[in-house]
């Protein structure tokens, strides 16, 4: 199957979904496949470092955090503004991700990794410590972010904004991975001495890729915030920044089809397992079968969901 | 090769999306979705409540108020919005009547919300953060446990009234733990020589318990939930600290932990508004009945899941099945007309419980299946209102 | 503030530091030698706790529930190396990362499906229990004492195994050159499962002598699995000598903060703020020191790859 075809496909299946299931008197599903999307968003500009870049960020999740408490301190203030919400959402994981990145980017490997989990940790301590935006137990957002022209309290339109978004950021992704910016980024990954030779910084490159990234991530914590609202620091605990990764790496990591993949199938089989009801000890302990399933898949698709779909990327 | 693997994957996705489970003809019949946690170490509790709900629908024929019952269970897995999407789920795919359950105050926050924007009546049969008794209570929000200061407030009371003159303190670092801390203050005037709170999840509490014995202080107070509980109260019985200083705690021994403790336990104190000594016919029965369904002694996360049942119960025959008459359900429930486990009771304005609450202790007891039980020492609270009910603007 | 007390402080540093100890050189043994990122370590550390507690409490004995415990763990440990990780010595970090997450959750659950996700009990002989007077009036755990005793013949064991044996040499050669050992006629494949069981036996030590003082359920391994990451980057990938010491200076710094960080800040800034920051500093206080050694020694403090 064509990468195209594959697409087509699943935009199309997208579209469709909400008029197909709300015909069916099924529009729970609106809800289920919105919060996947939204996922999916966070697992494409996970992507970019960790697939293309080679950065195995640990972290991720902190920005999620970031971009959901930008949303919600607004909201707590009474400032709904969506405009406002999202644009600090954005800019705060962006300079959040700087700060980050600049220390850690100057590490590598397993070094790395730890150093962007320490950096989340400390960030959730300090989301349950501040008891003002109700520490662990977290806050409520009154309403969604108000824009002009679109009512979000509309699960419809909501949905429609939220799958645009991810094809956007699947779009400026596959985008930049493939312009002169991406193959530096992606060389400095196979080959760091090589293209420290040829005169580039990795560094740098990897810094910018980094902050793009976090931005990204930031954009889908104040849709998150939106789609549940409400916000806990629980979403930046680094089990939630494992949870993107397992996304990444199950759809097939630097490929613009697989975070979007993974994402869809870890998520949906998480809800069809844990409420399958007959026999009832797969709903009750779905997870000894979830376990199994993510080693088979390591086993067997080796490069992931993704290399089901399309030949070579 | 890859072909047929494709066409089968694109196959059962396009299925998964289609699945629909089977619609339910809602007329003779009530669905009740009930949310607690299910997987994980703290999925314990969700057993507790789970088997409690299946014996309080036994003890009613399967049929509460008269209808034949569906309770639809749903795991949050510990996670608020996991909590939201399954309530979304029971009320839009499973078409419930009613919600009940949840037993984490970040979920029941977050969810509480979706379920009374849905015009469905929410039953909390165990989270009690504050503002849901303050000022974001919901006429369509009933809880058939309690509030969270109420437990370390009675504790409070009683150290006040007994004359303890010092007291160590210590419990996890977050919003919980502090509010379990401020509960305890509001009754407990005498001087509190050190508050120490420690991280989430820590394991190790030798070095507390080091820094407290050099301190010495006459009694130590504790919040430690779950497995952070069994790992203090293990390690401070070990360090010989059980006869030497008085240990008081709130929501840490219980029925749930117990069994890990096992003889670590005794001697323990604890303030709660139920125990299975609690002298009423309900709860003789519900202790008796689950202890020989399931072989063990349940605990009051289970009472409070299966009152909550006979709460609905007793609304929904008022209103005569006619379940959709939110209104009359409002009005019956609020009258709390049926045999709870923790005698009679009144609801407060913000439709949480006015009950007693006791000072509990760990002894031994032969009767017990896990030879140990929460024995009642003495009433401390009767009648206890929470702090919060004032800042809930509904009056009935 | 007395100076026993201080002791008293160091002393239960140094046993968490040896128990972290005992995980950290079967993490970081597996990382090294054999370049897998070994997620389910702490299922192994779980498993060992589960094994020693029923095979002693069904037995009555304690000593033959800690030899089932190692025993047990050992060839679970090989069992899970030939059937699901052998072919991952040669994938990406990420896949055995992905792989063995799905092996926690397997093994989580079927614990929970085995034996309920009631916590376990646990009670140690009476030999063990009780309390040695030490000087200054010092009255310490005779467990403890037994765990720091046992952890740290277990790292001399295991030094002398790595540095003066036979095995351990060619368990360093296989680490840096494969093919040649295979060459050499050496079956490098039993090799590596072997590591991979004692890694494993030493996980399951920990565990069991873990679960006398902590919590014994489902998802215990992750608890603790992060202060052991901690460890090994901190002691540099591969060395068990930098396990322990990496193990002793996390051990010792968390404990130490946990006891003196408040009353220190209470000397330097208001009862209020040292209220809230001590706490929040003493739980992030082993990442600060993480950060900083890195970014002193990027390799970790005793790094033994090339």
């Amino acid at each position: 199957m064509g990468r195209k075809v594959f697409w087509a496909i699943l935009i199309l299946a997208l579209l469709a979904l909400p008029p197909v299931t709300l015909a069916l008197g099924q529009g729970f599903y609106i809800d289920l496949v919105r919060r996947i999307m939204i996922f999916a968003i966070a697992a494409v500009s996970l992507n970019l470092i960790l697939g293309y870049g080679g950065l195995v960020s640990f972290g991720h999740a902190a920005y999620l955090g970031v971009g959901g408490y930008a949303v919600a301190i607004f909201a707590f203030y009474g400032v709904n503004n969506g405009f406002l919400q999202w644009g600090t959402a954005i800019g705060a994981s962006a300079l959040v991700a700087l700060a980050i990145g600049a220390v850690s980017i100057r590490t590598s490997g397993v070094y790395f990794i730890m150093i962007t989990l320490a950096f989340t940790q400390m960030l959730y301590y300090l989301g349950i410590s501040i008891e003002e935006y109700g520490g662990d137990d977290g806050i409520r957002l009154k309403m969604r972010s108000q824009f002009p022209l679109l009512d979000l309290s509309d699960g419809l339109q909501f949905y429609y904004l939220v799958l645009g978004l991810m094809l956007l950021s699947v779009f400026v992704v596959h985008r930049l991975v493939n312009s002169r910016f991406g193959m530096v980024l992606r060389a400095t990954r196979s080959n760091e001495a090589r293209s420290r030779a040829i005169g580039f910084s990795p560094y740098m490159y990897r810094l910018t890729a980094f902050v793009i990234a976090g931005a990204m991530g930031g954009l889908a914590g104040a849709l998150l915030v939106n789609q549940v609202n409400f916000l806990t620091p629980d979403y930046m605990h680094w089990t939630r920044s494992g949870e993107i990764m397992f996304m990444v790496i199950l759809g097939g990591m630097g490929t613009s089809a697989g975070p979007v993949l993974g994402s869809f199938a870890l998520l949906l089989l998480e809800d069809i397992l844990s409420n399958w009801r007959d026999p009832r000890w797969i709903g009750e302990h779905w997870q000894v079968i979830l376990g199994p399933l993510l080693v088979l898949s390591v086993l067997f698709f080796k490069r992931g969901l993704a290399g089901l779909f399309t030949r070579h990327e | 090769m890859i072909k047929p693997l494709h066409s089968l994957a694109a196959g059962a996705l396009a299925a998964m999306l289609a699945f629909a489970p089977p619609a339910q003809a809602q007329q003779k019949s009530l669905k009740i979705g009930f949310i607690t946690t299910l997987s994980g170490p703290q999925g314990i509790i969700g057993k507790h409540m789970r088997d409690s709900v299946e014996l309080a629908l036994d003890h009613l024929g399967r049929k509460v108020g008269g209808l034949q019952t569906e309770v639809v269970f749903g795991d949050d897995q510990f996670k608020p919005d996991v909590g939201v999407q399954v309530a979304e789920q029971m009320l839009k795919r499973d078409q419930v009547d009613i919600m009940a359950g949840i037993i984490w105050s970040n979920v029941m926050m977050a969810t509480v919300p979706v379920v009374t924007g849905a015009g469905k009546i929410m039953v909390g049969t165990n989270a009690g953060a504050s503002p849901l008794a303050g000022a974001q209570c919901n006429e369509l929000y009933f809880s058939t446990s309690w509030n969270n200061d109420q437990s370390p407030e009675a504790m409070g009371k009683h150290l006040q009234d007994t004359g303890v003159k010092e007291l160590y303190v210590l419990a996890p670092n977050y919003q919980a733990g502090k509010d379990m801390v401020a509960g305890l203050k509001r009754f407990y005037k005498g001087n509190i020589v050190e508050e120490l709170y420690t991280k989430m999840g820590q394991l190790d509490y030798q070095a507390e318990i080091t820094a407290l014995r050099a301190k010495n202080p006459k009694a130590v107070f504790i919040f430690y939930p779950g497995g952070m509980g069994i790992q203090f109260i293990r390690q401070y019985v070990q360090a010989g600290l059980r006869d030497q200083i008085p240990l008081y705690s709130v929501f840490t021994v219980d029925e749930t932990t117990i069994p890990a403790l096992k003889d670590a336990a005794i001697g323990q104190y604890e303030a709660r508004f139920w125990t299975a000594e609690v002298d009423n016919p309900a709860s003789k029965k519900y202790v008796a009945d689950f202890r020989k369904k399931y072989g063990y002694t349940p605990s009051y996360y289970g009472a409070q899941s299966y009152d909550g049942i006979l709460l609905i119960d007793s609304a929904v025959r008022a209103v005569k099945g006619n379940v959709k008459d939110t209104k009359g359900m409002v009005a019956a429930m609020r009258k709390a007309d049926y045999k709870s486990i923790r005698g009679d009771f009144k609801f407060n304005n913000n439709h949480h419980p006015i009950q007693d609450f006791y000072l509990l202790k760990a002894v031994k007891d032969p009767k017990a299946p896990e030879g140990i039980t929460m024995h009642i020492e003495k009433k401390v609270f009767e009648d206890h209102q929470d702090a919060y009910h004032k800042e809930c603007k509904m009056k009935w | 503030m007395t100076f026993a007390l201080i002791f008293e402080q160091l002393l239960n540093g140094v046993q968490l530091g040896v128990m972290l100890f005992l995980l950290a050189a079967g993490l970081t043994l597996v990382l090294g030698i054999m370049n897998m990122v070994n997620l389910a370590h702490g299922s192994l550390y779980m498993v060992g706790a589960y094994f020693a507690i029923t095979v002693g409490q069904w037995s009555g004995s304690y000593l033959l529930g800690v030899l089932a415990g190692i025993l047990g763990t050992l060839l679970v440990g090989m069992a899970v190396e030939v059937v699901a990780l052998r072919t991952l010595y040669q994938r990406d970090h990420l896949d055995q990362v992905l792989a063995t997450f799905g092996l926690i959750l397997f093994f989580n659950e079927l614990v929970a499906i085995l034996f309920g996700r009631f916590a376990l009990f646990a009670s140690l002989p009476s030999y063990l229990q009780g309390h040695i007077e030490l000087f200054a009036g010092i009255r310490y755990p005779v467990y403890r004492a037994v765990v720091i005793a046992v952890g740290l013949l277990t790292a001399i064991l295991l030094w002398y195994v790595v540095t003066r044996t036979r095995l351990g040499m060619l368990v360093r050669a296989g680490a840096s050159n494969r093919t040649m050992v295979g060459a050499l006629g050496i079956n490098i494949r039993l090799l590596y499962t072997l590591v991979f069981g004692v890694g494993a036996a030493l996980a399951g030590l920990a565990g069991l002598m873990a679960g006398q003082i902590y919590t014994v359920q489902p998802g215990m391994g992750e608890l603790i699995l992060i202060q052991v990451f901690v460890v090994i980057v901190i002691g540099g990938i591969g060395s068990i000598r930098g396990a322990l010491v990496g193990a002793l200076i996390v051990g010792i710094v968390d404990t130490m903060g946990r006891a003196f960080l408040k009353p220190l800040l209470g000397m330097l800034l208001s009862p209020v703020a040292a209220d809230t920051a001590g706490p929040a500093l003493a739980s992030m206080l082993i990442y600060l020191l993480m950060a900083l050694i890195l970014a002193l020694r990027p390799a970790g403090l005793f790094p033994a790859r090339g």
